[in-house]
């Protein structure tokens, strides 16, 4: 196989673009679906100050390296979920990425900072993992985006995440979040901007960045994520992918051309108004407040009281196990 | 050819030559949803594998929300 653009021998093969490409020219496609994303969806400029949410996975990593080398002013923030090992290596990661380079990095750790853990808070709350997790780490990116003076916060959703939580949103009809997924949140009151330049970039293709790149990541996977919901939309399609490259692109890039701008009312009027919390100060949706002895108490604070108060809770406790696991776990319990 | 698998990180002897598609078909592995590493290089899917070489196949899906 040969380079589409020198004719060199190619690394990859990307049928989507039905073309293979060598290292040089691979690097080149994707900075130029970076550079398309931030344009087309006006993102940022290079003056702005960007705050990158960064786990020490791939797409983390792989987008801050991307937006370093295009030019811009990023630092990164790293929020140490207390998920057992997983967390103590991703730091790691993430770390060694940022001395490495000479970038700033940010880490806020939720136990000595704020006394829990993502297992302990999901325990503590009934919520799922994720959704205690997910909670936690967007309070906290606001927050130190709206502390630290950054102008926008950047995530590192790749065309596969975004489609596979568009096929959610499309199988429930849940119109209010398909108004909504967008690849750039507006700042507004209390809000920073908030955007995803990954979005005309595959996992594939990002993992491949990383590769190339000589950027090492976690390729272990968060305990938490096991057989949850997302992973199987995003299985469903590549199988789709697989029959007809293009499938995942023309589905969630489709849908931002031509459906996106049929729901742009019912997205503006989910800007509602918003109130500071008593407690922490952060701005508060109606949706999401909450009268604590006739004070307005936000979401994060009411989790941070409850979970801080429980005992520590195991990564193991918490998580659920997959398949092979539960069935080893039943031959034991059989014997 | 030694193939090295992730999470959990296992490892698997191949006999003979292989095309990089041929080993993931072989494996039940889609081409979407991983990578094909030979000492530190991405191979494409029509490259051929020797015996000696050691294969790494990186799964590239993630599941956190
Ligand atoms: S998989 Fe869930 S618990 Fe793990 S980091 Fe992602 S959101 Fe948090
Ligand atoms: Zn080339
Ligand atoms: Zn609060």
């Amino acid at each position: 196989m040969k380079c589409r653009t020198c004719r060199e021998p190619a690394i990859i093969d990307l049928p989507r673009h039905n073309a293979n490409f060598c290292a040089e020219h691979f690097l080149q496609l994707c900075r130029r679906q970076v550079a398309k994303a931030i344009h087309d969806h006006e993102m940022f400029t290079a003056s702005d100050r960007i705050l990158v949410a960064v786990s020490g996975g791939k797409d983390s990593l792989a987008v801050w390296d991307l937006l370093v080398d295009l030019g811009y002013r990023a630092d990164g923030l790293y929020i140490a979920l207390g998920i057992g090992e997983y967390s103590d290596e991703s730091r790691g990661y993430a770390e060694r990425f940022a001395a490495e380079r000479g970038l700033v990095l940010n880490v806020v750790s939720l136990r000595e900072e704020y006394g829990y853990d993502v297992p302990t808070a999901a325990k503590a709350t009934g919520r799922v993992p994720c959704s205690a997790c997910g909670m936690s780490k967007r309070h906290l990116f606001d927050k130190a985006a709206l502390d630290g003076g950054y102008d926008v916060v950047v995530t590192g959703h790749n065309l596969d995440d975004e489609a596979a939580v568009l096929f959610g949103n499309a199988l429930r009809w849940d119109v209010e979040y398909l108004a909504r997924q967008l690849p750039v949140l507006p700042a507004r009151h209390g809000f920073p901007r908030k955007v995803k330049p990954l979005i005309r970039l595959t996992e594939r293709e990002m993992a491949a960045w990383c590769v190339v790149r000589g950027i090492d990541y976690i390729i272990e996977e968060c305990p938490m994520a096991v057989g949850n919901r997302h992973l199987g939309y995003k299985e469903a399609l590549n199988a789709l992918e697989e029959k007809s490259p293009g499938t995942k692109a023309s589905y969630y890039l489709g849908f931002l051309d031509r459906m996106a701008p049929l729901l742009a009312e019912l997205a503006a009027t989910g800007a509602d108004s918003v109130r500071p919390c008593a407690r922490c100060g952060a701005a508060t949706g109606v949706a999401d407040e909450h009268a604590v002895d006739g004070e307005i108490v936000c979401a994060f604070c009411r989790l941070v009281e409850r979970s801080a108060a429980h005992a520590p809770v195991s990564v193991d406790l918490v998580r659920k196990k997959s398949r092979a696991e539960r069935r080893a776990t039943m031959e034991v319990e059989a014997r | 050819m030694k193939v090295i698998l992730r999470n959990p990180r296992r490892e698997i002897v191949i006999d003979g030559r292989r095309r990089v598609h041929a080993l993931l078909a072989e494996l039940d592995l889609t081409r979407e949803g991983h990578l094909v590493i030979r000492n530190g290089t991405l191979v494409p899917g029509d490259a051929e594998l020797d015996r000696d070489d050691v294969i790494e196949i990186r799964p590239v899906i993630s599941g956190g929300a």
